[in-house]
């Protein structure tokens, strides 16, 4: 339960540390290492005697191995390729976004305080903290799509989103194991695909990756 | 209710003895990690004793406020320490609630040499008033909210009680809080007592100078007050720090003081190492590290209501 809680917070300082660096190249370490720390939560949460080491690994290494390491590799390569400023370009400052980060948080606590998890009585207990804090990286995931300019921040939003919903989801694997973890791979190998490809499109097509350019109509 | 104990006067003589030695700790480890041989350890004593005995020069254009100014702030910060637990030693004055007024003492102290820096007329120093009453508006909700963070941790509403309350068991039980809260007070530490990567105490440049500008006119003994006030404001907020991350207690007194004390000196070594390896930060980032601070400190109260 400590280690949980203390992957947990750890990725929320992620969080908050995207929210705040205003160079691309920081930001993909910052989701790189968020990722890093997702992948150990399969294995902290597992207990028990009816798991199994060989899938409960598998995913791990799986997550740990796309959201380590190709993700941020590609996120890099395109970041090298593109010929881009390498700044963030909010629309909301830093400062700013740190805060609506902590009242984001504040708000989750508030929302989950009001939600009763699906619990089985048998099953062995869930951290507190994993419903606020998978409910504010969703958010805090949103937030970054929303309010950065650059189309690379809007993949690094994507994949804070993604991370959030994979929190949420292993909370829930004690009770359906396969079905998550099929999710989230699944979820995984179309973010790649969907990522890879629009990154590389909007490349091409623009010469730039500024999204607000996509609004000016071309013939 | 008001309590006073006689545990609280060794600290306190402590404080008022070796809080210069601390800045020449830091100076000594700055100077060593940069291959130089740096000042004497105990340079700001004979600083403070050749201002002491010289005279002060007053300028046409000040008034009381001006001379009050180091006075004050000089007092405020003496008081700070006699709220302040240290080692197994409870501390001379505690009451509940005497958390806020710590923070208070603090920025009475800042009020009054910003006040007098403003009485001077001089630019330099209005500007230094201004970044100064800035960046320690930031650093407030930071220690605040680090310290309720702990004051709910624990159940206790006086610095002595919080200190009592900790156990090297805290560590264990709830780790994240205190890690969280250790690492925004730092910070607050950093910024409030002018160190880089906020401010840096050696500029020679009055346009990049934070706390150092505001003290430009100052001479004679005010200055003595104002280097001494300093020295000890340094002692207040890393003997919070040193409170918070080694609540252990062996149970003996003088070992705990010792440790304490030792502690004290790491800390100021560890001062010197982050001066000696860091760059001072661009002015508009500073507000975006004092934030920083702020959410760490936001975070762990929120962890702390959500029930960790």
């Amino acid at each position: 339960m400590q280690l949980v809680n203390t992957t947990l917070v750890l990725v929320m300082l992620a969080n908050l540390a995207l929210l705040s660096s205003s160079r691309l190249a920081s930001c993909i370490q910052f989701v790189a290492a968020q990722g890093i720390l997702l992948s150990l939560l399969p294995l902290e949460m597992a207990h028990g005697e009816s798991f199994e080491y060989g899938r409960v690994l598998t995913l791990a290494a799986i997550i740990l191995v796309l959201k380590g390491w190709v993700f941020p590799m590609l996120l890099s390569r395109t970041l090298r390729t593109a010929q881009v400023r390498h700044e963030v370009i909010p629309m909301v400052g830093y400062v700013a976004s740190l805060v609506a980060g902590v009242m984001v948080l504040s708000l989750s606590f508030w929302i989950s305080s009001r939600l009763t998890f699906p619990h089985r009585p048998d099953s062995p207990a869930i951290s507190t903290l994993v419903l606020p804090f998978a409910l504010s990286t969703i958010l805090i995931g949103l937030f970054l799509i929303v309010t950065r300019k650059t189309a690379l921040m809007q993949v690094i939003g994507y994949l804070v989103l993604e991370n959030g919903i994979y929190i949420f989801g292993m909370a829930l694997a004690q009770e359906q194991q396969f079905l998550v973890e099929m999710g989230i791979l699944l979820d995984v190998f179309v973010a790649v695909f969907v990522m890879g490809i629009a990154i590389f499109h909007i490349n091409r097509e623009f010469d730039h990756i500024d999204v607000h350019q996509l609004t000016s109509l071309k013939d | 209710m008001l309590e006073i104990n006689r545990a609280g006067i060794p600290p306190l003589v402590l404080c008022v003895l070796f809080a210069p030695l601390l800045l020449g700790i830091i100076n000594r480890t700055k100077a060593i990690v940069g291959g130089r041989t740096g000042q004497p350890l105990f340079q700001l004593y004979y600083d403070l004793l050749k201002l002491v005995r010289k005279g002060a020069v007053y300028s046409r254009t000040t008034t009381w406020v001006f001379r009050a100014g180091p006075i004050i702030s000089l007092a405020a910060v003496l008081m700070a320490v006699t709220l302040l637990p240290f080692g197994n030693c409870k501390s001379l004055v505690s009451f509940n609630g005497d958390l806020i007024l710590l923070a208070y003492l603090l920025g009475l102290g800042r009020l009054c040499t910003a006040l007098a820096a403003l009485d001077t007329g001089s630019p330099f120093e209005g500007m230094g008033a201004n970044r100064e009453v800035l960046f320690s508006a930031l650093a407030e909700p930071a220690l605040l909210l680090g310290l309720a963070a702990i004051a709910r941790d624990t159940g206790m509403l006086s610095l002595t009680n919080i200190h009592m309350a900790l156990a090297s068991d805290e560590w264990t039980s709830s780790g994240l809080i205190l890690a969280l809260v250790s690492v925004s007070l730092l910070v607050v530490f950093l910024a409030e007592n002018s160190r880089i990567p906020v401010d840096d105490p050696t500029t020679h440049l009055e346009l990049t100078m934070i706390h150092e500008v505001m003290v430009l006119d100052h001479s004679g003994p005010d200055f003595a007050y104002i280097l001494y006030g300093a020295a000890v404001k340094l002692w207040v907020l890393g003997a919070l720090i040193v409170n918070v991350t080694l609540p252990a207690k062996t149970g003996l007194a003088v070992v705990d003081f010792g440790i304490a004390t030792a502690a004290m000196f790491v800390l100021a070594v560890l001062v010197g190492l982050i001066e000696a390896t860091m760059a001072r930060l661009r002015m508009p980032r500073v507000p975006q590290l004092l934030l920083g601070a702020t959410a760490l400190s936001a975070l762990a109260l929120v962890l702390e209501f959500g029930g960790l």
